[in-house]
């Protein structure tokens, strides 16, 4: 079984479907998977914002309060509206997706997915209140 | 013969999609919706001042600027691989993507380290 | 109640023609019947020319994997009614060459197959004095899932990576390979990495999860392959921190 299968004169004949460029748009899921890898553009986004924000703080309370100014225009409200939604999908899919890569065992049993995920959101939960608590005291 | 780059990048990619999920919601919602809005108050420029005076601080904001660029390098470059089949570009695009990742992180290194 | 269902089917022959058509016929609609059963009726009765691949129309042996209204399944499992009141549309599996009608050639899986060594792997074997291999029930855990694998290929037609990166080793032969590699009695995991951990082995991989959707066995591809990711990355880590460490 190690030599090559001897290919029969009609071989040449096989037909192979060429795949299209919108093979993402030809199915509900293939859509959501590159919706869901289009996240990291609106990720990308954020952290370029906050880089700019990081830029503005450090030239003083002018260059900060052009940067809050910009942030309330119109354009910006709704650009950041729309990244948002994108990075709450990329979050809620990152944590339902963690159990597959990490297989956790105790004592030789698999620890239950539903226990990972529960506590990837604890975890978020936790941390989201601790910067909201940081950020809201002053 | 085994890849010794595409492990380090997927470590990146998971680091980076890790702090993006657990960060980046309540960063966008605050920074982005709340503050411009006036649903919450924000904070004082100098509050955000003394904070960022502290070490732990300006760690906190490297870690959280730039390991989710790398996360949207790998991931885009993917994507752009998979989903436009880019496949002749594909030197190119990686170049630009982890590229811009690293200027991204370079320039985030430089403010946070020449702040007085 | 309705006493005949239409079946669209992909033919090709490429005696006669350089690209598939699509022939319809009219079959019998029985509730216990599956495609293959109405695939059979067409070629017993109606038409003989019809090829196809079958055999113990009891989803085991993974040879009637087709596309039934554009999802990979297993035409023995998969029932006429739920896809009242039709037409129901049968293809060939995506990403494999057509050799006629609803036939493909399998060789590049059987090729990528081989390639991860889907076999126990010992650096010594144990003396036949010794006994069997033990093994607990939480050891044969580890693996069972992935051992349920029954190459029907029905992974591949639903991988797009598979369809845009030919070399792409896939989520059978790669589940397979972790089959081997979490078996307690296994001692290949580093030969098998030198193959897995290369551009067209895992890293192809952009966890789109379908493959573990149309699995009809739950295997769980997509779980294996982000499995072994991990395992890699901190297999990398190590060789880096400690690189006179051997595995």
């Amino acid at each position: 079984m190690s030599a090559d299968p001897l290919y029969t004169p009609y071989h040449p004949r096989w037909y192979r479907r060429h795949v299209s460029v919108w093979w993402w748009l030809q199915n509900r899921s293939y859509t959501r998977f590159v919706l869901r890898e289009l996240t990291s553009v609106f990720v990308a986004f954020f952290a370029v914002v906050y880089l700019w924000q990081l830029r503005a703080l450090t030239q003083g309370p002018e260059a900060y309060g052009q940067f809050l100014a910009r942030l309330k225009t119109p354009f910006f409200l709704a650009v950041d509206a729309v990244a948002f939604v994108f990075v709450l999908f990329h979050a809620i899919t990152w944590f339902n997706l963690t159990p597959k890569a990490m297989v956790v065992r105790l004592r030789g049993k698999r620890v239950p997915d539903w226990l990972v995920v529960g506590s990837n959101y604890a975890a978020w939960l936790v941390v989201s209140g601790a910067v909201a608590f940081i950020l809201l005291r002053g | 013969m085994v890849d010794r780059i595409t492990p380090f990048l997927w470590l990146l990619f998971s680091a980076g999609g890790t702090v993006a999920a657990l960060l980046f919601p309540v960063h966008l919602f605050l920074t982005g919706l709340a503050f411009p809005l006036g649903w919450l108050e924000a904070p004082r420029y100098e509050f955000l001042h003394r904070l960022l005076a502290h070490p732990v601080t300006r760690l906190y904001l490297l870690v959280l600027i730039s390991l989710p660029l790398f996360h949207w390098a790998h991931r885009f470059r993917y994507t752009l691989y998979d989903g436009l089949q880019l496949k002749h570009l594909t030197a190119l695009i990686a170049v630009l993507c982890y590229g811009a990742a690293l200027v991204g992180t370079a320039m985030t290194a430089h403010v946070l380290w020449t702040i007085r | 109640m309705t006493s005949t269902v239409a079946l669209t089917v992909a033919r090709y022959r490429p005696e006669k023609e350089s690209e598939p058509t699509w022939e319809t016929y009219e079959v019998p609609f029985r509730k216990d019947w599956v495609v293959l059963d109405a695939l059979n009726h067409v070629k017993d009765r109606l038409d003989g020319s019809l090829s196809f691949r079958w055999s113990c129309r009891m989803g085991v042996c993974g040879s009637c994997g087709m596309k039934v209204n554009g999802t990979p399944k297993l035409t023995c499992a998969t029932f006429l009614s739920d896809y009242l009141p039709g037409p129901i549309r049968v293809e060939p599996l995506d990403y494999f060459p057509v050799v006629r009608d609803l036939v493909v050639d399998i060789t590049d899986f059987v090729r990528k197959l081989k390639q991860v060594k889907p076999w126990i792997i010992r650096k010594e074997e144990k003396p036949l004095g010794e006994g069997e291999y033990l093994q607990t029930p939480d050891q044969l855990d580890a693996y069972k899932q992935f051992s349920m694998c029954i190459n029907c290929m029905l992974c591949y037609s639903a991988c797009p990576i598979y369809g845009l990166e030919p070399g792409f080793i896939g989520p059978a032969a790669l589940a397979l390979a972790q089959r081997y590699n979490m078996d307690s009695r296994d001692q290949g995991a580093a030969e098998r990495l030198k193959i897995l951990s290369e551009h067209d082995g895992i890293w192809q991989c952009t966890f789109v999860g379908e493959c573990t959707k149309v699995c009809p066995k739950h295997v769980d591809p997509a779980g294996a392959i982000q499995q072994y990711k991990l395992s890699a990355a901190t297999h990398w880590v190590k060789s880096l921190l400690l690189p006179w460490g051997t595995r």
